[in-house]
This record gives structure tokens, sequence and C-alpha cells, in this order.
């Protein structure tokens, strides 16, 4: 295998990794959060909500900035060792996809009709089994929330090579090697890298849409 | 509390806001019993089936359910599991009919076991052949025929019903009544049945309760209300000479 097809597979494989892990852990905190704003009658949330969409638009460039500086010798987590290595670029990636998560969750579950709930505790539900039925009522948007939080991590440019610093064969990924090439001229391998970009995002999603589609038959 | 006494009522209250309140002093349902609740829009009807229910507790005053006290937020959940209610406008979960109809068992843990008794029910309602289709795509009768079934499909020892035959057509109305009455005969089901149709409570029920204004103006035996009622607002109601 050639130089440029080996750099491709890494680059393309810590893209995977990194974006993969990123959206898992987002997921696995933003869903249970999501669906307790969605369902919660709590005073405090609508400055939740609030503080969720304002998430959802933070500058990926003042993420990586923050956290650069949490993380660099100087910052307050310096002690974690972090900075330019893979564990920093999914730290700000989950960072930037939490928001969506916990944004599209919320609102897939607040669209379960409030009534729903009720006649499942008339057939005998308890509150544990209503609010996990009703998650699942809301499963199309929750798979949007994962599919939104992973199209913001595979494209997310800005963080990752603040805190990854785009070292080659270590925090190398698709999308910063494409700013990389393109700035050295080499438009042919930042046109492949792009496309690599574009069928990852594209099978990721053709992936979510099949589990969807397979559950709504099994139930 | 009678000896017999299934559901005891006393001193209850359930205020909503300033603008309605429903008093019941003393309400007896017996084990095994159809009792219907009669009486216009906005007389108590889902009210009261709601604090029978469990989902909403009353203002004042308290309920025994089989002897024990029936707190709504502190139900047991073998109690909880023993209740079965049919709302006015229901709602089905995004599944397939026979999924719908699984659902009350699999909360119970009974799913496996119970196939064909979700057979048999979906067969009686004429459900069977859209076992698979989504719920959603359902008619407004249809849709009230699957959340009766998923009621039934349990054998609650209380079944509440709310206007279950509101959106039927006469042919399901009967199909409804005689489905719920066999098994009322086979199970011993106490049911307490709210309905606007008169002839239907009178079909139905062993005794019928009249509400007006969210008050308890009689309970009697179902002929004993339709012929001979005790009080004036009764007779006038049953007779179809109340205005509302």
């Amino acid at each position: 295998m050639s130089h440029l097809g080996l750099d491709f597979w890494r680059i393309l494989g810590l893209s995977v990794q990194v974006s993969g892990l990123a959206v898992g852990l987002s997921a696995c905190v933003g869903i249970p959060a999501g669906a307790w704003l969605g369902l919660s009658q709590s005073r405090v949330r609508p400055v939740l909500r609030a503080a969720v969409y304002t998430g959802m638009a933070l500058p990926p460039v003042v993420v990586g900035l923050l956290l650069y500086l949490l993380l660099s010798r100087s910052g307050p987590l310096a002690s974690w060792g972090w900075l330019f290595t893979p564990r920093a670029m999914i730290l700000a990636q989950f960072v930037l996809a939490l928001p969506f998560v916990v944004g599209i969750t919320m609102t897939a579950v607040a669209a379960v009709p409030r009534e729903l709930g009720l006649q499942l505790r008339g057939l005998g539900a308890s509150e544990t089994q209503v609010r996990w039925t009703i998650l699942r009522e809301a499963r199309t948007g929750v798979l949007l929330a994962v599919a939104a939080a992973l199209g913001r991590s595979l494209s997310e440019v800005g963080a990752v090579l603040i805190v990854g610093g785009n070292i080659a064969g270590h925090t190398r990924v698709l999308t910063t090697a494409i700013v990389l090439e393109t700035g050295k001229g080499e438009f042919a391998f930042a046109l492949t890298l792009g496309a690599a970009l574009l069928g990852l995002a594209l099978l990721v999603n053709v992936l979510i849409l099949r589990l969807d589609a397979v559950r709504g038959r099994h139930d | 509390m009678t000896d017999d006494g299934f559901l005891d009522l006393q001193q209850l209250s359930k205020s909503h806001g300033a603008a309605f309140t429903l008093t019941i002093s003393e309400l007896t349902i017996a084990r095994g019993e159809v009792l219907a609740l009669i009486g216009p829009t906005g007389a108590g009807k889902s009210t009261l089936l709601r604090l029978l229910a469990g989902l909403d507790n009353p203002s004042s005053g308290h309920i025994r359910f089989d002897g024990n006290p029936f707190i709504g937020d502190r139900l047991t959940t073998t109690t909880r599991h023993r209740i079965a209610t049919v709302f006015q406008r229901p709602l089905l979960l995004s599944r397939s009919v026979q999924a719908n109809v699984e659902y009350p068992l699999q909360l119970r843990g009974t799913s496996g076991s119970q196939a064909d008794r979700v057979r048999k029910l979906l067969e009686r309602f004429d459900l069977w052949k859209l076992r698979d289709q989504a719920a959603g795509t359902l008619s407004g009768g249809q849709t009230h025929l699957v959340a009766l079934a998923r009621a039934l499909v349990v054998e609650p020892d209380l079944l509440l019903l709310d206007e279950p035959t509101a959106n039927l057509d006469p042919g399901n109305v009967a199909l409804v009544e005689e489905v719920v009455r066999d098994l009322q005969q086979a199970r011993g089901m106490t049911i307490v049945w709210a309905t606007h149709n008169l002839f239907q409570a009178r079909r139905v029920a062993d005794r019928v309760a009249l509400l007006l204004e969210g008050r308890l103006v009689e309970v009697g035996a179902t002929e004993k209300i339709f012929e001979t009622p005790a009080d004036p607002r009764t007779a006038d109601f049953v007779q179809g000479r109340t205005i509302y």
C-alpha cells in the first residue's frame, strides 16, 4: 500500500474512533438528560432549555480555545496530559455534540402527547415504565438527535485542530487533514478525504435510518 | 363500609380550581358489579374515574379498594396491576395493533404466557387481520376497539370505562357490550362505566349512579333508576327533560 494510502486509512480510522466515541458518550449523557427535560415540569426547565439551545450554537473554535486553556500546561486540567491527544479531541467533540443530543431528544420527548403518560399509568405502568415508553415513542427524534450530533462531530474542524494539533499519525482526522492538504495545494488528496467524509456521514445515517425502520417493524 | 364493598368512597371531594368540585359523601361499589355513571358533560364522571384509577388524589375524603386504603400516588405494583382504564380519547402507541394489545401484559411480565388471550380478543373485535398494521393508521372506531382490547387483555379486577363506545357504530357498540359483559361474567370483574348513552346504561349496568354538577344525585338498581327514581332530578334526566 502507498504512503498516501496508509495515511488515508489511518486518518479515516482516527476520525471514526474520535467521532464515534464522542457521539457515543454524548448519547449516553444526552439522551437521559433530554428525556428528563422533555418530561420535566420543573420551573428551571425554560432556563435549561435556553442553555441547551445556546449550546447548539456554540462556535467550535471558542470551545477549542476554552478547552485548550483548561488543558494547557498552565491550565487547571494540565495534570490530565490530554492536550494534543485524541482524548482532548473526543472531549471537544463531546462538548459540541452534547447540546444537539439533549436539545433534539428534549423536543422529541416533549412532542409526545402529555395525556399518553396518564393513559399508560391507567394500564398499570409504573413511573419508570411510563418514561421508558415515552422515550421509545420519541425514538425517531432520538435517532435524529444522534445523527445530528454525528454530523456535527464529523464535520467539525476548529476545536479538534486547536486541542489536537493535527499531528500526523497521532491526531490528524479527516477535517484537519483536508485543511492541511488544501493549504499544500494537494487538492486531489483533499478531495479524496472530503469524499470519504461524505461517504462516512452517509453510511452512518443510512444505518440509523435502517435501525429506525427495523425497530418500527418489530414493534 | 359494607361487607361486599370492593370500592368504598367516603366524604370524597376533588376540586379543579374554584370552578368545579366533585363531592361524593358515600358510595360503595360491590365486587363484580357493573355500575354505570351517567350525567351530562362536566358532571364529574371522568374526574371520578381518575380518582378510582389512582391517577389523581382526592382533595379530601378517602377511598378503600378491596378493604385497603387507596392513595393514587402510593399504589403498590400489585394494586396498580389489578386496574385498567379505557379513556374517552384513547391514545395508542406507535407500534402495531398486536403490540399495543400486548403492552399491558409486558408491563406485568406476562406477555409470553398470554399470547392466546391476545389472539382471542383481537379475533373477537375483528382486529386479528389488522394485527401487524401500525396503530396510527387505524380509524377512530378501530382505535377505540384496540384500546378496549388493551385494557381487557389483563382481565383486571377493576375495569374503568370512560365513554368507551362514543366513536363506534351501533354494530360495534353491541359487540363491545357483549365482549365486556362476557368477560365480566367469566372473571367477576368490577366495572365502572361512564356513559352519555342512557340506553347503554340500562343494557349493561347492575346499578346506575347519576352525577349532576359534581354531586352524586342518586344511585340505585338500574330498573329503579329508570322506572321509579327517588329524586325528581333523576326522573328529569332519565326521561330527557334535563337541559344541559
